[in-house]
């Protein structure tokens, strides 16, 4: 089972239909220490990104800031809306008052650790 | 072949599908073909003095970017490598849906652009290529005698 699994439900969701946002495509890998997020928020700047980690419940959000030149009208848009959104639930293993992150190029860098009781540890299997 | 740039988004599906379907029976499509999805994500805005083209390409090292204008057609083009270590007995991939690999798209520039004024600039992932319309063909106020 996945350590993090995605918020689906629209009850637990906080986004309403009319306050659509982007949904940001990630990676989301696990080693023995912890969980590694990314995920993919071009156009939003480092100070534009919010983290939230509410109970069990992790959330990024981002707000895309686009200069634009004077009198442009958009005449073509492949990314309609100017915000990202997404959320996901930790499962308890996950140390969500260690989360750290950083924001490179429109990429986000989440790295939630394993709490230390959760660490690795061989289990001696007992042959009866 | 390509992934879209906001997997299981369903409402943006829906968006996109009725825009293919539209594109497909409402008007000719470009001999591009739809042109649209795909990485990266475009926006093109137009103003009476310039056209400006936003490519939502996030992670990439601005150098291996290229941008061509040729005849009226921009082409971007590069790679975005695969930043993910390779899976091993101690590591588990869980959601892998951020594009890799080499991209490439076309946009179809106005008539009346200067080839010669172009400026690209990358921030925060975001390639924007802004395009100088000649000062011939802007709009002017003609008095009347």
């Amino acid at each position: 089972m996945n350590a993090v699994t995605e918020n689906r439900d629209p009850a637990k969701t906080t986004v309403a239909r009319s306050d659509a946002a982007l949904l940001p495509p990630v990676d989301v890998i696990e080693d023995a220490t912890g969980i590694t997020l990314y995920a993919d928020m071009p156009g939003v700047a480092k100070d534009r990104v919010q983290v939230r980690i509410d109970g069990d419940q992790l959330a990024i959000e981002g707000e895309i800031a686009l200069t634009l030149a004077q009198g442009v009208e958009p005449t073509h848009a492949e990314v309609p809306r100017s915000r990202y959104h997404r959320a996901f639930t930790l499962s308890k293993e996950l140390d969500g008052d260690k989360v750290s992150a950083e924001m490179n190029q429109g990429v986000l860098r989440l790295r939630i650790p394993k709490a230390d009781h959760a660490q690795p540890r061989r289990v001696q299997v007992q042959v009866s | 072949m390509y992934r879209t740039l906001f997997p299981r988004d369903l409402f943006a599906e829906f968006d996109r599908l009725q825009r293919e379907v539209s594109t497909v029976f409402d008007t000719t499509p470009g001999i591009r073909g739809l042109g649209r999805g795909g990485y990266p994500a475009l926006n093109v805005g137009t103003s009476p003095t310039s056209v400006e083209v936003y490519a939502f390409a996030p992670g990439l090292d601005p150098t291996t970017i290229e941008v061509g204008l040729d005849r009226g057609v921009l082409t971007l083009t590069g790679e975005r490598k695969r930043s993910l270590p390779a899976p091993d007995a101690k590591t588990a991939l869980h959601l892998e849906e951020r594009f890799s690999g080499r991209f490439r798209r076309v946009v179809s520039l106005p008539d009346d652009i200067d080839p010669d004024a172009v400026n690209a600039r990358y921030t925060d992932g975001v390639l924007q290529v802004s395009v100088k319309r000649r000062e011939a063909v802007q709009p002017r106020r003609i008095t009347v005698q």
